[in-house]
């Protein structure tokens, strides 16, 4: 596989920022994905790494950084990366969305201004596979990439103050989850009755990074079902192994 | 247990962070102001990582039901012992029963108290540090009980330190950040040469100023942030990530805290000045 030019910054006392093209691309993010196995395989202590699009944020909580001595040690991982590489355990995970009106609070609004009717517009988000790009923002908020021209829409002017947990949103090229309660400027178009983010399990977040997400319509009763399954902790999210 | 009879204004129970969950978007959190953790802990001699109480701004009442030794650091907030005045960075013996309570609010913004052992509540991905909704609370509340060990041995090797405080300062020391090579002469000028004060909205998540720069329309991909990362908006503002702060953000990061300053930006309340230097 094809293996990019990186370039590498201090990010303050305790991290560097390793920053591959400017692209929202597979093929990048499977690049990130094997450096971040190989440099794992290094196992040095303290290390910490978040991943968004084409970049890695790698922290160490040790008090001492050596930037250079570091740099150099990542240029030398990403080279060998592509002679070792071990195959990734990668899935396909269905994620259950009721779209009714009661959820999706700018259904109508969104509708109107894609024009498209809401089964269209059902349609359309559920018939996609999006791709994980990252995991932040918030715990268990995943960036997914792939979503359809024809559904992008800009932020709300005005960010509401509360969005609810679980809301499915909207905005320009990106779609996704907000997995608590917070303040948020996306269109909400339905809601998502199972825990995107659950710290009492031992794997408080079961999506990973270079996963793919498909949204599957289900019904208020449905939701209903699966929002106290959810809840009892035996809700188990349908999934499909990519790379066997 | 140690009861808390009146919570005061924003209290949360804090270690010094979550490490190693950025990857699925938990913050560090953490105490805001670690230089003084390090000290409140260091004269009870317990472990760095030892729980502690954050006290914002206001004190607490608070009662002890088993004697213990504590130590308080940070914020000056005139704290008394059974209305008897204590200070900052001493190891006071406390009895059963004995109460806690505070003043006005003397210096810096944020006081840390700590026990001999530290505050023992339940662990959530390896810290105590409260933060909704890893932690079921966001923070201490009236009649809240926290558990922490019976001490009635301990002998301090130091009982008392007299040291200035790192946050009698407005200086801030600031790395380039990511984004930095993106600023203006202008925007530059705008950071560098006039001090700027906190803004309203300044919490464990971010602390925003009050004077704009001149604004820009760059935009990139979300990336990485870390508590300290300095972002500029469109509109010019400047917001500091602290240690509630997203994990990934999508505005220019300009400038990034040094450790150091994030301790002295803890320390500070809305209307303070603030200014920058570069290191």
């Amino acid at each position: 596989m094809k293996s990019y030019p990186i370039s590498i910054k201090p990010f303050g006392e305790r991290a560097v920022l390793v920053e591959w093209p400017s692209k929202v691309e597979v093929s990048i993010l499977a690049d990130i994905l094997d450096f971040m196995d190989a440099f794992k395989e290094l196992k040095l202590p303290g290390w910490e790494m978040s991943v968004a699009y084409n970049s890695l944020t790698m922290v160490c909580n040790d008090e001492h950084l050596d930037f250079d001595n570091i740099k150099r040690i990542i240029l030398e991982c990403h080279e060998k990366q592509a002679s070792s590489k071990t195959k990734r355990v990668q899935h396909l995970w269905r994620i259950p969305v009721c779209y009714d009106a009661e959820f999706g609070i700018d259904l109508e609004e969104v509708c109107k201004t894609l024009k498209l009717s809401q089964e269209e517009l059902v349609k359309q988000h559920t018939s996609h596979q999006y791709i994980v790009y990252g995991i932040g923002f918030l715990p268990g908020f995943m960036y997914l990439g792939g979503l359809p021209s024809s559904l992008e829409i800009p932020r709300r002017a005005e960010p509401r103050l509360q969005v609810a947990k679980g809301s499915v949103g909207l905005a320009s090229k990106q779609t996704g989850i907000y997995p608590q309660d917070s303040p948020g400027g996306w269109n909400i178009i339905g809601n998502c009755p199972i825990p995107l983010f659950n710290p009492s399990l031992k794997d408080p977040c079961f999506v990973k990074v270079g996963d793919k997400i498909q949204f599957q319509q289900i019904s208020k009763a449905e939701y209903n079902l699966h929002k106290i399954e959810g809840e009892v902790g035996i809700y188990k999210p349908e999934k499909v192994l990519l790379n066997a | 247990m140690l009861k808390v009879l009146k919570s005061g204004f924003f209290i949360t129970i804090q270690d010094l962070g979550r490490f190693g969950h950025r990857d699925i978007g938990v913050p560090i959190s953490g105490a805001m102001d670690v230089e003084s953790v390090k000290k409140a802990n260091l004269l009870l001699e317990n472990d760095p990582n030892d729980a502690v109480l954050e006290i914002t701004m206001m004190g607490p009442k608070l009662q002890f039901e088993e004697p213990t030794a504590i130590s308080l650091s940070g914020a000056h907030l005139e704290p008394k012992l059974n209305d008897v005045a204590i200070e900052n960075h001493q190891v006071v013996q406390v009895s059963k029963g004995d109460i806690l309570s505070f003043g006005k609010l003397k210096d810096g913004f944020r006081a840390y108290l700590a026990v001999k052992g530290g505050f023992q509540t339940e662990k959530v991905l390896d810290s105590r540090s409260q933060y909704f909704p890893v932690t079921k609370k966001k923070r201490v509340k009236d009649g809240d009980e926290i558990p922490y060990e019976e001490s009635t041995s301990y002998k301090p090797l130091i009982s008392e330190v007299k040291i200035e405080d790192h946050f009698l300062t407005d200086e801030l020391e600031v790395f380039k950040g990511p984004e930095f090579a993106l600023l203006t002469d202008k925007q530059l000028a705008g950071i560098f040469s006039k001090p700027f004060a906190v803004s309203k909205a300044n919490d464990r998540m971010a602390y925003q100023l009050n004077e704009l720069i001149e604004e820009h329309s760059h935009s990139m991909l979300t990336s990485g942030t870390l508590p300290g990362t300095v972002q500029l908006t469109p509109a010019g503002r400047l917001i500091i990530l602290m240690k509630d702060g997203q994990t990934t953000g999508g505005y220019p990061r300009i400038l990034q805290l040094s450790e150091a300053a994030i301790c002295v930006l803890a320390q500070k309340k809305a209307g303070d000045s603030l200014s920058f230097k570069l290191l």
